[in-house]
């Protein structure tokens, strides 16, 4: 194995809550005068935001990291950026660094385009003659080049996030540290960032470090990944692993829908519950799903129509799924109904998803209950991994298929 | 085996380090649109744009000259008290022009420091630099005053030692170094207490009173002369006056006080700086 280009050995940053935010005189006075006597200051709590973290990424690796909120991934990218220093512990990183914290850093409304470029450009690490060289590359890529001499103040804001990070993109530095910034602008352009990235990586052969809570793109470019959790680390291995670690320390989002108490004699739906094939709402490709659904009908329901749609997260409906009295005879006396759908093997494609859900009468007659957006989950692909990556806006679902090549065969 | 050139090493710094000039150097580019961006933006928007640099130096000659020249009627070492005010008020001018700007370096920039690496001490540096431009406007709307002064009173004994003019350029760079040294003081202190956020201004305007910007140096008694110079902005503004006008009080032991405050001041606040910049971002 050739020599790490990052080496991160034990790295702690430790923060004083009771000191951050600049002080006044007065405080900092009586928090000396206490460390004079030897007695601890009232509220100097310490809070170890990331503790003894190691790990190494050889030339030319993509590595996620993961976490919830709060476990540490930003104050590893800022350290790793040095903009701020660790507690203790060291890092190595042979080879120019780029961080990527934030789409526009630096940049100022009353210059234009161009002027932007040229200035984000140098607060990024690039000379002068490098952005000169990249320019018009950049100004293609981010589609601006009607408005390059408009200042930025009236770009839209997606001209805005193109152009900025048609910048970054254009970096050249051996290593590259991307926070979430992907998760501004539009789905096209959104693609069209990921896919610069991935040629950065593999044709370039640049190292990437990238913080996603994405876990279709963390999937879709990465090879490896660390796992944090409350500063530490948890996991550091592939991504299949390290996402199935991380799937594992979920906390449980309410994948429940529950009504509210209602004192009416009208049909409603009570709860619902989707029982993903893993924690926290995260679904498997392939997996069976199962969605129950409870109703109340204080009076007999004549003819009731249950159905639900699964919407991706572009608001498209996937699928649609139905069970009416006309099928199977429910509610027909007062009380209550609970309904078991189960879908053997969910053909989703990776994403997130959610219900809308619909309870009424046949055709023409009332409406007695709409849901929309209820019981979020999401679809995902462990353990496999495509040339192009998994990416939601690819389709809707799969569709079962074989190939048969015909002519003329490869001997 | 030797590091590679760019092999990056990150650790905690224990005590004070010094200035890294290399990495500096490598963010020259930076400095030069950060320069670039101030000129560029200061005026936007405005109607008289750069003339704002003749005129504010102009109107606040005007005031002190009344104020001071007509009603108090002090005393303007025999000269045309617009000349006396319009000269001191040049090395002020930048003095206080370069000390607003490098103390808010901190606060004004956190956004963009808590956001990407590169070194802190860029953005001071292009304030100095820039407030270099609007120094040599002043100057020229300085000396096209005193040619029309010349021209209109005839056999006057006042003016610019034109050989003398070649030292400017020194004084000026002992004035950047002091007005960045006590600037970078004020950022470190203010980003660890808001107090000084309130001082700042306040001090700049007691400042004015101890520079001999509008009491003549010669009007202070002898004895208290090394005190004066003490103060780095002193000496600049009398030999400004010196070199431009010909008058004033220039004593060159004086003008050794005052660079060694100036490199004291300078020095440390280099020092103070580098020790609260790596890790301000956590306390801002």
């Amino acid at each position: 194995m050739s020599r790490p280009i990052i080496e991160v050995r034990n790295l702690s940053k430790r923060y004083q809550l009771g000191a951050i935010g600049a002080t006044s005189l007065r405080e900092e006075a009586s928090r000396l005068w206490d460390r004079v006597r030897g007695v601890p200051h009232p509220d100097s709590k310490e809070f170890w935001a990331l503790r003894d973290v190691s790990f190494d990424v050889q030339p030319g690796e993509v590595v996620g990291v993961i976490g919830r909120n709060g476990a540490g991934k930003s104050t590893l990218l800022k350290l790793l950026s040095r903009i701020t220093e660790p507690t203790s512990g060291t890092a190595r990183l042979r080879g120019r660094v780029a961080s990527l914290l934030e789409v526009g850093t630096g940049f100022h409304p009353e210059l234009t385009g161009r002027e932007n470029v040229f200035l984000n450009g140098a607060i990024l690490g690039m000379t002068r003659a490098e952005v000169r060289k990249k320019f018009d590359e950049i100004v293609a890529f981010a589609e601006v080049d009607q408005f390059i001499d408009t200042p930025v103040k009236r770009y839209s804001s997606g001209m805005y996030v193109r152009l900025a990070f048609a910048v970054a993109a254009h970096l050249e530095p051996e290593i590259l540290i991307v926070d979430e910034v992907l998760a501004v602008g539009d789905a096209p352009f959104q693609k069209k960032c990921l896919g610069k990235l991935r040629d950065v990586t593999s044709r370039e052969g640049r190292t990437v470090i990238f913080v996603s809570h994405d876990m279709a793109a963390i999937t879709s470019m990465t090879s490896r990944c660390l796992l944090l959790h409350h500063g530490a680390t948890l996991h550091f291995g592939t991504t299949d692993d390290t996402i199935g670690k991380y799937f594992e320390y979920g906390e449980s989002r309410s994948q429940i829908y529950t009504a509210p108490t209602r004192t009416d004699s009208r049909p409603y739906v009570q709860r619902v519950e989707i029982r993903t094939s893993k924690q926290a709402g995260v679904q498997a490709a392939g997996q069976p799903m199962e969605v129950t659904i409870e109703l109340r009908h204080p009076q007999p329901v004549g003819g009731a129509c249950i159905s639900f749609q699964i919407l991706n997260q572009f608001q498209q409906h996937a699928t649609h799924i139905w069970i009416f009295d006309a099928d199977e005879a429910y509610a027909r006396r007062p009380g209550t109904t609970t309904l078991t759908c189960k879908i053997p093997n969910v053909r989703l494609n990776v994403g997130h998803y959610s219900l809308r859900l619909f309870f009424s009468e046949p055709p023409g007659g009332q409406i007695f209950d709409s849901l929309d957006r209820i019981c979020p989950f999401e679809v995902v692909r462990l353990g496999e991994t495509t040339l192009w990556g998994w990416r939601p806006d690819a389709c809707v679902y799969h569709e079962e298929a074989t190939w048969n090549l015909i002519h003329p065969r490869i001997p | 085996m030797s590091l590679p050139v760019s092999e990056i090493l990150i650790q905690p710094t224990r005590g004070f380090r010094f200035v890294n000039w290399r990495d500096l150097y490598a963010y020259r580019d930076l400095l030069w649109l950060l320069v670039w961006r101030d000129f560029a933006t200061r005026y936007k928007q405005t109607i008289l744009g750069p003339l704002w640099h003749i005129f504010q130096p102009l109107l606040t000659t005007v005031v002190f000259a009344i104020v001071f020249g007509q009603i108090a009627k002090l005393p303007t070492d025999e000269l045309p008290p617009t000349l006396f005010y319009l000269c001191g008020l040049l090395a002020w001018n930048y003095f206080s022009q370069t000390f607003n700007s490098t103390s808010s370096t901190l606060t004004a920039n956190a956004g963009l420091f808590g956001k990407v690496y590169f070194p802190r001490l860029i953005v001071p540096l292009a304030g100095v630099v820039s407030n270099f431009f609007s120094f040599f406007i002043q100057l020229g709307s300085f000396l096209i005053v005193l040619t029309i002064y010349r021209w209109s009173h005839p056999g006057v004994s006042y003016g610019p030692r034109w050989e003398a003019l070649l030292l400017v350029p020194l004084i000026l760079l002992q004035l950047a170094a002091f007005s960045l040294g006590a600037g970078l003081w004020l950022a470190s202190l203010t980003s660890k207490f808001r107090d000084f956020t309130v001082l700042s201004g306040f001090l700049i305007q007691l400042w004015m009173y101890v520079t001999p910007v509008i009491i003549p140096l010669t009007k202070v008694p002898p004895q208290w002369h090394t005190y004066v110079a003490l103060n780095p902005v002193t000496m600049p503004v009398e030999c400004f006056r010196f070199l431009l006008l010909g008058t004033g009080w220039v004593n060159v032991p004086l003008i050794f006080v005052s660079l060694a405050a100036t490199a004291a001041t300078l020095i440390s606040g280099l020092l103070v700086f580098q020790r609260i910049e790596k890790s301000f971002v956590d306390v801002i």
